[in-house]
């Protein structure tokens, strides 16, 4: 066996559409772009080709390194490349950048043609269902009829599962990681927390601070240290941070005394530094309204009817903001419609954040899985 | 805990082509597999060791990682025609809860079991030590085991618990014993109904 590699050096690629795209909201969005990578090669039959769908704060860039950038990996760099759990020897393996987001793809801080200035505030609320037809027609254009295998974690575990509902028939196998059917009304409470730091800071000049050359930092700091929390487990806090005083003593003061404040604040301040607000405010607001059985009457089971693809579930013991009790809400209501589907609910320490980590289980049931494919 | 080969020839007799099919404790996949190679059913898994989660996903074999002492909620009520035990009850604390699960989720319930009354496991107690052997592959301090059980034990649990007992076999090497399962069987495997 070949001791795992980088898929090394990666370029991202741009594609136009013009066809205007119907949003669920009832919007439109008359053209866009999105900005995608990908890595391996697709055979002749297009067979084997892999979309993996990113969370919240991810791009099209899961693998490898761009040539100016040697330090910024991928964000699935330690799943993806040859002899990897997704092995890019077998599969041609597909990143793309979600519409609304600030990686590229066309989004709030894009020029609107109709206007000529950036969309702001303007542009149109984007949805799981509506990432899920732009990525088909990226598929389209891409010559790829039918996926071997769409895979997510978190937010893009519900792209996964809702690509086997939109698109039943081009989905061989959807592997649903980190994933609920919908968002727990905790969820939603924390997503607003996150919402009302960015919507209430001065610098956001309701949504159009592109215009005012601002970004609303502190709200979007905020946002992120509200996230981040959710995203790690007590005990994984604990073991990291405890209550480590940075002066080994109380000074009685709000500057930065215990370790993990320390460490809240530099990673709110390092996302307030490149991630856009509206691109936030947006796609929490995509979470929030993602649930496939809400016109089926809040039954999953219906809901889920249509899905054809084999399915792989994961969850993690210690997630909190997914705890494994929601995939199973997935995995019930794949067995109540007779779907093939394993699933697997790692014991890992480190919260919802164990899907971007690489723990021997957890990448030996995808390794397993995608050698079926 | 191995399946055996023959057991799975047993209880694959007693699936028709095509059912609903539970392995409670399924290990490594492998008698899925046959069932589903030999009686094209719709499989399913119950396992909780995560060697053979990851196992039973390189058979092809659905699998779902749960710990069967939490019973099988979420599992609707007669979804599968058989719901198979192969050697695991007795590594169940909750024994009475899991059979009754197991006839819940299940129009019938199969469940095979080392046979603690054997005769070559007397000999052994006679002798003054725990049994060890082909069935019982461990020693008393690191066996997985946690219920000691004879197929008589078996029996008189299932009357006091009106479980119906279709069909009991007795096993001894492979072998199936024709007379006195509880003294010359090492295994015993049932059929169970409600």
């Amino acid at each position: 066996m070949t001791q795992p590699q980088s898929v090394g050096v990666v370029e991202p690629q741009r594609m136009r559409f013009e066809a205007p795209l119907a949003l669920k909201s009832g919007g439109q969005l008359d053209e866009y772009e999105l900005v995608f990578e990908t890595y391996g090669e697709l055979n002749a039959e297009r067979s084997n080709a892999v979309l993996v769908c990113h969370a919240l704060s991810g791009s099209h860039h899961l693998a490898g390194h761009y040539a100016d950038a040697p330090e910024n990996k991928g964000w699935w760099d330690n799943l993806i490349g040859p002899g990897k759990p997704l092995d890019t020897r077998k599969f041609f393996v597909i990143g793309v950048n979600n519409l609304g987001g600030c990686y590229g793809s066309t989004g709030p801080a894009s020029i609107n043609p109709a206007t000529g200035v950036a969309y702001g505030a303007d542009f149109p609320f984007v949805t799981v269902e509506d990432w899920v037809d732009s990525q088909a027609r990226l598929a389209d254009r891409l010559g790829i009829k039918r996926f071997a295998a769409i895979v997510g974690g978190s937010l893009g575990g519900m792209q996964a599962l809702s690509w086997t509902l939109r698109y039943p028939d081009r989905v061989g196998s959807a592997a649903v990681i980190a994933a609920a059917p919908k968002l727990s009304t905790e969820n939603i409470a924390f997503n607003e927390v996150a919402r009302q730091a960015i919507l209430t800071d001065p610098e956001f000049h309701g949504g159009n601070f592109y215009a005012h050359g601002v970004v609303p930092e502190r709200g979007l700091k905020l946002a992120r240290m509200i996230g981040h929390i959710t995203y790690l487990s007590d005990d994984a806090m604990a073991t990291k941070f405890g209550r480590n005083l940075r002066h080994g003593k109380q000074v009685y003061s709000f500057d930065v005394e215990f370790e993990i404040e320390s460490y809240l604040r530099y990673q709110g301040t390092k996302f307030a530094g490149y991630f856009d607000a509206n691109t936030y405010l947006l796609t929490t607001k995509a979470l929030d309204y993602f649930d496939p059985a809400f016109e089926y009457g809040g039954n999953l089971n219906t809901a889920l009817a249509n899905a054809q693809a084999d399915f792989l579930v994961v969850s993690f013991s210690t997630d909190w903001r997914f705890p494994p009790e929601r995939s199973r809400e997935i995995v019930n209501a794949l067995l109540h419609n007779r779907r093939n589907v394993s699933y697997a609910e790692v014991e890992c320490a480190a919260g919802h954040d164990s899907f971007l980590l690489d723990d021997p289980q957890y990448h030996g049931v995808l390794s397993a899985w995608f050698d079926r494919i | 805990m191995k399946s055996l080969r023959y057991d799975h020839e047993v209880i694959a007799a007693w699936i028709e082509p095509g059912e609903r099919v539970l392995d409670l404790g399924c290990g490594d996949g492998q008698l899925l597999r046959y069932l589903e190679d030999s009686r094209q059913v719709l499989a399913y898994g119950v396992e909780k060791d995560p060697d053979n989660v990851r196992a039973c996903v390189a058979n092809g074999v659905n699998v779902l990682q749960i710990d069967l002492e939490k019973g099988l909620a979420g599992f609707e009520d007669g979804y599968f025609d058989h719901v198979i035990m192969s050697l695991s009850l007795q590594a169940v604390h909750n024994t009475v809860g899991i059979l009754e699960e197991m006839l819940r989720v299940g129009r019938e319930a199969v469940v095979s079991f080392p046979n603690f009354a054997y005769w070559k496991h007397r000999e052994s107690i006679l002798q003054g030590h725990m049994p060890v052997g082909e069935d019982l592959p461990y020693q008393w301090y690191n066996t997985p085991n946690v219920r000691f059980f004879t197929i008589a034990d078996f029996e008189a649990l299932c009357a006091m618990h009106g479980i119906k007992i279709h069909e009991g076999l007795g096993f001894d090497r492979g072998e199936l014993v024709k007379e006195d399962h509880n003294f010359l069987a090492s295994v015993g495997l049932f059929r169970l109904g409600h």
